[in-house]
């Protein structure tokens, strides 16, 4: 009995005192402003300033090597709080969020064919360009919802990804894998935007979805300067929102909306009251 | 006798007895032809003609870009109607020259024919460059790429495919039967543009008929006939050259590497024509079957012919297909219907009722190990899938997805109803893109 306490004392002593060399001699230096970079990021790890985790963005902060608005996550609040460490004036970047631009979701829009693979949207994309009939519809596989490190993406019933505008953060890692380039960045401050991306021609848009853009110009006709239309497909051009929401009601396919009145139909997510910043 | 095979494989049920009686049909001509310009491995062909021009059957339709590329030729006479994007067998609109045929089916005149013994090898693969041979067997690799190994890499084992292990089809099959002699010309030609010392046909043993018929014509030949076991896939390239050498392709490696060359019985006949007649590749073997078509049938049909024509001339459908599938039904492409046109690779139109591609739900992976017991090329198809599907990819990249073959014996075997082969390919192309993005 003594002499098992004894022994596994002496080894606990050594042990202990090795470690104790040990921490000394490997001792890492830290800067302490990174730690307090480190402290003030979000800390998703999202990867959305270019850097490996938090810690690699608030190492090149300190270092001078990255802007200070290059977290989109972490808005303008992050922004203020790091030019205080790092005694620097510097302003934020217009806080962007994801839209998808597509509303055409499995009830809306035309099928291909049944797809029966992987649950994946790259993987659907590979069998004959993917189910929908649409070239640029959202698959509605939820790989995107599977990307996303904030869970700011909500996929319908009828498979049609959303994203929440209060959630998103402005990361991007959504689009990095959208096989069909369906997700947009956008100005936060906008909430009008045209739910299509089919460059298609308006005949043929008509025959596999209901609620596509056919390029009719009309939306152009009525704010000549909040829309434009190329190859068929319209486009609001950010900064005239207040105008962009006159045309909602003359769009003869209703695929222009205002996120304001609410998400798409499928949804369950809450329009967003008011605008909020997002580090709020 | 035991008969020489690979590790591995499945043995799904054959189905050949739909078709593997009936001789080959001539299929009529239909009124307008699609001929897609992508129809091989390698840079797709460049249209060189205009709406509105009359072509002459052989008359180059598509210009080869580049050395991994083929001509494509005009498959009957008449006039060009249309050069858009039509719907591509592999299910998206591709480039293709469309032709109204004008019933004549008239050959160009300068057709070109040949003593093949005064040819030098050269000559024989630019002619086979030039008709636009491709491998008939499926994945239709430009043959004159093959026929070219660089000098370092000599080929002393020529194999020729007759395996056909495909469950249904029975092109090849019929092919050796009736038109022997233009495969054991290719078979010369190709044994002396190679100048290789061993030829070899290999058939699986399910063809005795085929076996014994080109046995007899081979007798007091070079060419050694070799009956296999029925086993799939023991078409599939290394899986025949481990058969019949014992030797095996190294990882990432090519069959020329270790001395070996592979072609389809079928390419063989078409280097003949390509060679002694100066024909170009407008045509070939189809096997048009399954249990939702009325009249099974082997149709010699043009290139560009589209699946709808061929549906019609098999009697038509016996229901509403469950499914329908270009080539096999291991290694087939699904079809989005009968719009598409049958291309150079073509092997075979199955038609599927709905009963006969029900589905049960995917289960979990109770490690029973019969796809890695499966698996020809002795991957470990579950790891390498799991990986796949969490988007590990160099996980999935260093237990040797690149090596899979995508014969879907693991999908097969799988009593879970695990995607293996679907994930794994998923995989791949994800390793691939990589590729080339760094």
């Amino acid at each position: 009995m003594i002499a098992a306490i004894l022994s596994l004392g002496c080894i606990g002593l050594v042990a202990a005192f090795a470690l104790g060399l040990a921490a000394k001699k490997f001792a890492v230096e830290v800067v302490p402003r990174e730690l307090a970079a480190l402290e003030v990021l979000p800390g998703a790890n999202c990867g959305a300033c270019g850097y490996p985790g938090c810690a690699g963005f608030a190492k090149a902060v300190i270092e001078g090597k990255a802007e200070l608005n290059q977290c989109p996550p972490g808005g303008a609040e992050v922004v203020l709080k790091l030019s205080r460490i790092l005694g620097v004036e510097a302003t934020a970047a217009e806080p962007e969020i994801a839209v998808v631009i597509c509303q055409g979701d499995n009830r809306k829009a035309q099928l291909k064919y049944q797809y029966l693979g992987l649950d994946d949207c790259t993987a659907a994309q590979r069998v004959a360009g993917g189910p929908k009939a649409c070239p640029g519809g959202c698959l509605g596989l939820g790989s995107c919802q599977r990307a996303c490190p904030f869970d700011a993406i909500e996929m319908t019933d009828d498979g049609l990804a959303v994203i929440s505008r209060e959630k998103c953060t402005g990361c991007r890692k959504c689009i990095a894998v959208c096989p069909r380039n369906v997700i947009r960045m956008t100005p936060l401050a906008s909430s009008v935007h045209v739910l299509c991306n089919s460059h298609d021609k308006g005949a043929l848009v008509r025959k596999y979805c209901q609620i596509g853009c056919i390029g009719c110009h009309i939306c152009k006709k009525t704010v000549p300067d909040a829309y434009q239309v190329e190859t068929f497909l319209a486009t609001v051009v950010y900064g005239h929102d207040e105008e962009a929401g006159e045309a909602i009601a003359k769009c003869p396919t209703q695929c222009i909306r205002d996120f304001q009145d609410g998400y798409p139909e499928g949804s369950r997510l809450a329009p967003a009251g008011s605008e909020k910043t997002h580090a709020a | 006798m035991k008969l020489r095979t690979f590790s591995g494989g499945v043995h799904p049920p054959d189905n050949k007895q739909w078709s593997a009686h009936l001789p080959i049909e001539d299929c009529p001509l239909p009124d307008q032809l699609i001929v897609p310009m992508s129809q091989h491995i390698g840079a797709p062909a460049a249209p060189c003609v205009a709406v509105g021009q009359q072509v002459a059957k052989g008359e180059v339709i598509g210009e080869a870009k580049g050395f991994v590329s083929v001509p494509i030729h005009a498959p009957t006479s008449g006039e060009v109607v249309a050069v858009e994007a039509r719907l591509h067998p592999m299910g998206t609109a591709l480039p293709a020259v469309v032709i109204k045929a004008d019933g004549e089916d008239r050959w160009r005149d300068d057709l070109a024919s040949a003593e093949p013994g005064d040819l030098t090898p050269e000559e024989i693969i630019d002619k086979v460059h030039q008709a636009g041979v491709v491998g008939l067997g499926g994945a239709a690799f430009p043959a004159h790429v093959k026929m070219s190994p660089p000098p370092e890499k000599p080929i002393n084992t020529l194999i020729f495919n007759g395996v056909e292990c495909e469950p249904y089809l029975t092109a090849d099959h019929r092919m050796m039967l009736e038109e022997t002699e233009r495969i054991l010309q290719g078979v010369a030609l190709l044994q002396y543009v190679f100048g290789a010392e061993r030829v070899v046909i290999g058939i699986e043993a399910n063809k005795p008929d085929a076996i014994a018929h080109l046995e007899q014509h081979c007798t007091g030949t070079p060419v050694e006939v070799v009956a296999l076991q029925v086993k799939y896939p023991q078409g599939a390239e290394k899986q025949l050259i481990a058969a019949v050498t014992g030797r095996e392709v190294p990882s990432g490696g090519l069959p020329m590497d270790i001395g070996v060359a592979v072609h389809n019985v079928s390419t063989a006949a078409a280097v003949t024509d390509a060679v002694v007649q100066g024909r170009p590749l407008i045509e070939r073997v189809c096997t048009v079957t399954g249990p939702a078509i009325r009249e099974p049938k082997n149709l010699k049909i043009r290139i560009g012919t589209p699946l709808s024509h061929l549906v019609a001339v098999c009697g038509g459908l016996v229901e509403d297909p469950g499914k329908i599938i270009l080539g096999g039904p291991m290694m087939g492409v699904a079809q989005l219907g009968f719009d598409a046109p049958a291309i150079r690779g073509t092997s075979g139109l199955l038609l599927l009722r709905q009963q006969d591609v029900e589905r049960r739900p995917e289960g979990p992976c109770i490690r029973c190990a019969r796809c890695v017991e499966g698996c020809p090329m002795k991957l470990l198809p579950t790891t390498i899938a799991a990986y796949a599907r969490r988007d590990l990819f160099e996980a999935t990249e260093e237990y040797r997805a690149m090596d899979c073959i995508e014969c879907g014996c693991c999908s097969y075997s799988c009593p879970a109803l695990i995607p293996l082969v679907q994930a794994i390919r998923y995989g791949k192309a994800a390793i691939m893109a990589k590729k080339r993005n760094a």
